[in-house]
Parts: structure tokens; C-alpha cells; sequence
């Protein structure tokens, strides 16, 4: 933990300074460049395509936990029992799938661009929330749920007041593996045209400049790593709240 | 009357004969235009191909017989692939020299319902881990046979493999060794670290957060960040690039992809050593075993299971994630995927990623197989 309380404003601060002043690291990349090329990806600032990355994976990850929670309660109720052992199949066979392969096949569908890069973000988003929620809503503690019957409350009752609030720290791991999912995910987006920070490591990729790459890949990886971190941390509070 | 996945199923499948199930286009390149299931091909034709999704959708509609529902489903799959056979040759007759048919939109939505239909009533059925692994063998068979038979040949997607096949099997074999290569070689970094964990918490508390970060790292940049530190490796170590270590092609793809299979195997190794129950270490304590002997006769037996579950997350993972190989040089059927990509040719696309769906999915049923098989003791009444 001591080492978070240094590490975590440490990477804070290099992040930010690697989108806001990309310039500053000149000298760290120089040895990467090819001779007389390129150090600094110009051809967008680096601001813009780490929001319209994080815009992407925050719409589809919220699109998706909208969706996923709403069926995992719907077949977590009475009327839904007979959908149960075939959400389970499609979750199961559906995380076979792999990302990059799901946002391959939906530009066949959608053609190019952000679009078929966030439908894609959003069907693949839905499995582990589902799986999560569902598992929380289904194994909640038996003599809570009694109690609950016990002082009168509804079934609309018990969902909101209840059984929501007791999932939300296991639905919470879903989302965060989702986002996790996502964010790598809608990196390779910028292979079908969609505007992330993947961009800086493909135009590296293809222009065969390394500091491009290196550039790219610590950002999106300091992004994700930071993002999880923060996640895990939101976990813990909401946790350690239920539990005391 | 309660809404009932058979009847989903049947409303679905119906929408989805009322979208075009196949499309003629002039070239590679161009969209193509759309063509109902009764326009495929001469209706006596299309027929008993209709008549077989129709009556498969309608046995899928009998909720407490999961046996008539497979059979329904298996129907009405093979009347799905009969009417893409028959579409396949006649929609081509004076089409000209360029013009490709492949499946369309709601070819590929009853194939996903007709399929899920299958897997819910196999699910109902809960064939032994043997069946299963029966059932694989015979629907691999059929797929073989019908892809062999020529009959589809005539499809856009086969015509891309047809001018390529040399290349599709050497990219076959390589995401092979990417993937159960790199498998192997986390196996024999993660199994003794594992051990080690579970002996020692401390490393434990020191290892397994640092394997986390790593699986977080998105892969583009996790393969793009193995570029320069391989490329180093590869300049500076004396021998390294006569043994194949660059920076570009397989070194840094493989070394991507052992990363991220560390957490899972380290991870579930420690859960399974852990899995235990007391009661079996206090007698093998008992009987005088030493610690080696717990490991080996008691412990690793027991954790198998688990253990095993780490690799089968870690295989149908590295299948997946062995596509993105393909951008830095690494081979794969990522190779197909992204210069469809840039050519926008959707077939080609189609050539990368669905043998790379199949094979996670066989990769799964397979491994799931394995660990029903090393399960012990008391079934689990789930």
C-alpha cells in the first residue's frame, strides 16, 4: 500500500504530461525515431484522441451495464426462470469469442469507423457484467432475503432497498473487468477507423517508427493500468462499506 | 403463456428469414445486393430447405423435451446449410467471371439462433464429459466434410481461401504455436512460481498485483511495447537474432502473449493448492508424508480441477489475443484479418476471423471436457 500512496500520483502526473505536453519527452523517444523522422505523433493532439478513447469506452461500458444489469434482474425474476440456463450458454460462449475477433466481424456489418468500434465495445461489454450481477443477484444470503420477506418489504421493495445494493460489490467487478476489456479492445479500434489512441501505435506499426509505438503503448497502458487501479480502489470503499 | 426460449427462438428465426439471406456482388470489393431465402435458387430447391428451418424452429418450441429440441435444432441447421449450398451454385449462373455470393445477414442470424438453440437443449441435456467430447469429434466432422465436399466451394469466403491455401495452413499452424506455445512456456514459469506462492505469502502478496497491471495493459500496446524491448535484446545480446529474437515477428508476439498468460496460471495454481480441504493435509501429515510427497500426492491431485480451469482460461485467451500478432509481423490469422482491413474485403476479414471463433470455441469445449474428467469425488449438484 506504501508503495501505492508514491507510485499512484507519480504515474498521475507522468500521464498527464505525456497528453498534455507531449513535446517535454522528446528527448526520452529521440533514440526510437528512425534518422531524421518523426519523434512526436502530430498528425492529432494526443488530448483529443485520449477523450474521444475514454468517451468510447465509457459510453459502451455504461450502455452495456444499463442492458446486462436489467436482464440479470429480469431472469433473476420468477418470470424469467426459464431464460436462466440459456443466459448462461450465451454468456459462456459468447467470452469464447475473442474481442478483436467481435470487432472484426461487426464491420462486415457496420463498415468503418466508431461506430461498429463501440456496438462491438457494447456486446462484448455485456458478458461479465451479466455474469457478475447474475451470480450476485443469484447467490445472495438466504436469511437476509427471509428477513427482508420478514418486515413486509415488496418485491420492488426488496430489489431496490436489498438485493441491488448487496450485489453491487461483485457487479462492480464486472464492470471493471469490462472496462478493462474495453479499453484494450477500442484500442485496436483504430485498425476499422475509429478514433483512439491506437492510432499513435499503428501510425508507429506502419511507419516502422518505434517511438511512436513506445509513445502510444505507454499511454493507453498507463491509461488502463490507472483506470483499473482506481476501480479496485472504488471496490474496496464500496465493500468496506456493506460489510461494517 | 410465459415467454420461453423456444419461443424467442421461433420469433427470431422467423424476423430473420424475412432479412436477405445471401448477397450476389459484382467483385471482391463492391457491396452486394441482397437475396431472400426463397430467391436462392429454384423453389423446389429452397423448399425442403425452408421446410427444414421451419419444422427445426417449431420442435425447438417443446420446452420439457430437450432431446426433440436438439434434433429440431440440428434439422434446422442442416436445412440452413442446404439452402446456402443450393444459393451458393445457382446464384452464380450468368452472374459473370467476378462475381461473388457469400451468406448474409440473416444467414448469420439463424445460424446464431439455430446454434443456441442447440447449445440450450445440450445444456438441458448434460451429456458426460466422453459425450461431449463425442458430439465435438462428429459436429467437427460434419463441418470438415461439408468445407471438404467442394459443395460450398462457390462461396466468396472459400474462394479467398482457395487462393491462398498454402498460406492459410502455414498461418493456421503458427497461431497454433503462438497460442499453445506460449501456453507451454507460462506453464513452466507459473507452475513453480505458483508453488512458491502458495508456500510463501509474501511473495504471493508481492507477485500476483504485478501480474494484474499486466494483464490490464491493452495488447496492441503490449505487443507494440515488446517491439523495442526485443529489438534491443536482438541487437546487443550476442546470438539472439540467429535464434529468431527482433524486434518484429514472432519473439515479441510470443513474449506478449506469455505475459499475459502468467496471472491466470500462477493465479489458479495458488487457488488450487489452496483448495485442499484440511481435513486430507492433516492426514497425509499424519501418515508421516513429507512435504514434497503432500505436494505431489495430494495437493497438485486435488487442485488439478482449478489448475486446469487457469489453462483454459489462458488457451481460449491466447487465441484470441494472438489475432493482434498479426499487426506486428507475428503471423496468425490476424495476418488475414487486418489486410482484409485494409482492403475492405469483407471475405477476407471473414478468413481470419472465423477459424479463429472456432478455435476458441473448440479450445473451450475441449479443456471444459478436461476438467469434468479430473473432477473427483461427490458430483456437484449445481
Amino acid at each position: 500500500m506504501r508503495i501505492g500512496v508514491i507510485l499512484r500520483p507519480l504515474l498521475v502526473a507522468i500521464l498527464l504530461a505525456m497528453v498534455l505536453r507531449p513535446d517535454w519527452f522528446r528527448p526520452v523517444f529521440e533514440p526510437f525515431a528512425p534518422a531524421g523522422g518523426p519523434v512526436i505523433y502530430e498528425r492529432a493532439s494526443l488530448l483529443s484522441l485520449s477523450l474521444s478513447h475514454l468517451g468510447i469506452v465509457a459510453l459502451a461500458s455504461l450502455a452495456a451495464t444499463i442492458v446486462a444489469v436489467t436482464l440479470a434482474i429480469l431472469v433473476t425474476r420468477p418470470a424469467g426462470a426459464a431464460f436462466r440456463p440459456l443466459s448462461r450458454t450465451i454468456t459462456n460462449m459468447g467470452q469464447t469469442f475473442p474481442p478483436v475477433a467481435v470487432l472484426a466481424l461487426t464491420v462486415p456489418a457496420l463498415g468503418f469507423g466508431t461506430g461498429p468500434t463501440l456496438v462491438a465495445l457494447f456486446l462484448y461489454g455485456l458478458l461479465p457484467i451479466f455474469e457478475n450481477a447474475f451470480t450476485a443477484l443469484t447467490t445472495l444470503p438466504p436469511a437476509t432475503m427471509d428477513a427482508a420477506r420478514g418486515i413486509g418489504l415488496n418485491r420492488w421493495q426488496r430489489l431496490i432497498r436489498v438485493e441491488l445494493p448487496l450485489a453491487l460489490p461483485v457487479t462492480l467487478t464486472g464492470i471493471r473487468l469490462s472496462i478493462v476489456i474495453a479499453l484494450g479492445t477500442a484500442t485496436i479500434g483504430s485498425t476499422v477507423a475509429a478514433r483512439t489512441l491506437g492510432e499513435v501505435i499503428i501510425a508507429g506499426l506502419l511507419t516502422n517508427n518505434t517511438a511512436f509505438v513506445l509513445q502510444g503503448g505507454l499511454i493507453v497502458g498507463l491509461f488502463a493500468v490507472l483506470i483499473y487501479d482506481a476501480l479496485v480502489q472504488l471496490e474496496g470503499y464500496l465493500a468496506r462499506r456493506m460489510g461494517g | 403463456m410465459y415467454l420461453t426460449p423456444g419461443l424467442l427462438f421461433s420469433v427470431l428465426g422467423l424476423a430473420a428469414l424475412m432479412a436477405p439471406l445471401m448477397t450476389l456482388a459484382a467483385n471482391r470489393i463492391v457491396a452486394g445486393e441482397g437475396v431472400m431465402a426463397w430467391d436462392v435458387a429454384a423453389l423446389p430447391l429452397v423448399i425442403p430447405g425452408l421446410v427444414a428451418i421451419l419444422a427445426g424452429l417449431g420442435l425447438g418450441l417443446l420446452t420439457g423435451r430437450p432431446a426433440v429440441r436438439l434434433a429440431g435444432g440440428v434439422l434446422g441447421l442442416a436445412g440452413l446449410i442446404w439452402l446456402l449450398v443450393q444459393g451458393a451454385t445457382a446464384m452464380l449462373d450468368g452472374a459473370g467471371n467476378y462475381a461473388r455470393v457469400s451468406p448474409a445477414a440473416g444467414f448469420w442470424c439463424l445460424l446464431v439462433i439455430l446454434v443456441l438453440l442447440i447449445a440450450d437443449a445440450l445444456a438441458a441435456l448434460r451429456p458426460r464429459p466422453l459425450a461431449r467430447g463425442g458430439l465435438l469429434f462428429a459436429a467437427l466432422a460434419v463441418l470438415a466434410l461439408v468445407l471438404g465436399s467442394g459443395v460450398l466451394s462457390e462461396l466468396s469466403v472459400l474462394q479467398e481461401y482457395a487462393s491462398r491455401r498454402d498460406t492459410f495452413m502455414r498461418e493456421s499452424l503458427r497461431h497454433l504455436s503462438l497460442s499453445i506455445g506460449s501456453l507451454g512456456a507460462a506453464a513452466v514459469i507459473g507452475f513453480p512460481l505458483g508453488i512458491l506462492c502458495h508456500r510463501r505469502a509474501q511473495l504471493k502478496g508481492a507477485t500476483l498485483p504485478v501480474l494484474s497491471f499486466l494483464q490490464t495493459i491493452p495488447s496492441l500496446a503490449m505487443f507494440g511495447l515488446m517491439i523495442p524491448i526485443l529489438g534491443w535484446v536482438g541487437s546487443t545480446v550476442p546470438g539472439a537474432r540467429s535464434i529468431g529474437i527482433a524486434g518484429i515477428g514472432f519473439a515479441p508476439a510470443f513474449l506478449a502473449l506469455v505475459l499475459y498468460s502468467l496471472l491466470p496460471v500462477v493465479g489458479n495454481t495458488v487457488a488450487g493448492l489452496a483448495s485442499t480441504p484440511p481435513a486430507a493435509l492433516e492426514a497425509a501429515r499424519g501418515m508421516g508424508m513429507t512435504p514434497a510427497q503432500r505436494l505431489w500426492q495430494v495437493e497438485l491431485p486435488l487442485g488439478l480441477p482449478i489448475i486446469l480451469t487457469g489453462l483454459r482460461i489462458v488457451l481460449v485467451q491466447n487465441i484470441g489475443l494472438a489475432v493482434i500478432a498479426g499487426l506486428i509481423g507475428g503471423g496468425g490469422f490476424g495476418t488475414f484479418v487486418f489486410q482484409g482491413l485494409n482492403q475492405t474485403a469483407t471475405d477476407l476479414i471473414l478468413l481470419g476471423a472465423l477459424p479463429t471463433v472456432v478455435m476458441a470455441l473448440v479450445a473451450a469445449i475441449v479443456m471444459d471436457i478436461l476438467v469434468d474428467l479430473t473432477r473427483h469425488g461427490p458430483k456437484d449438484t449445481r
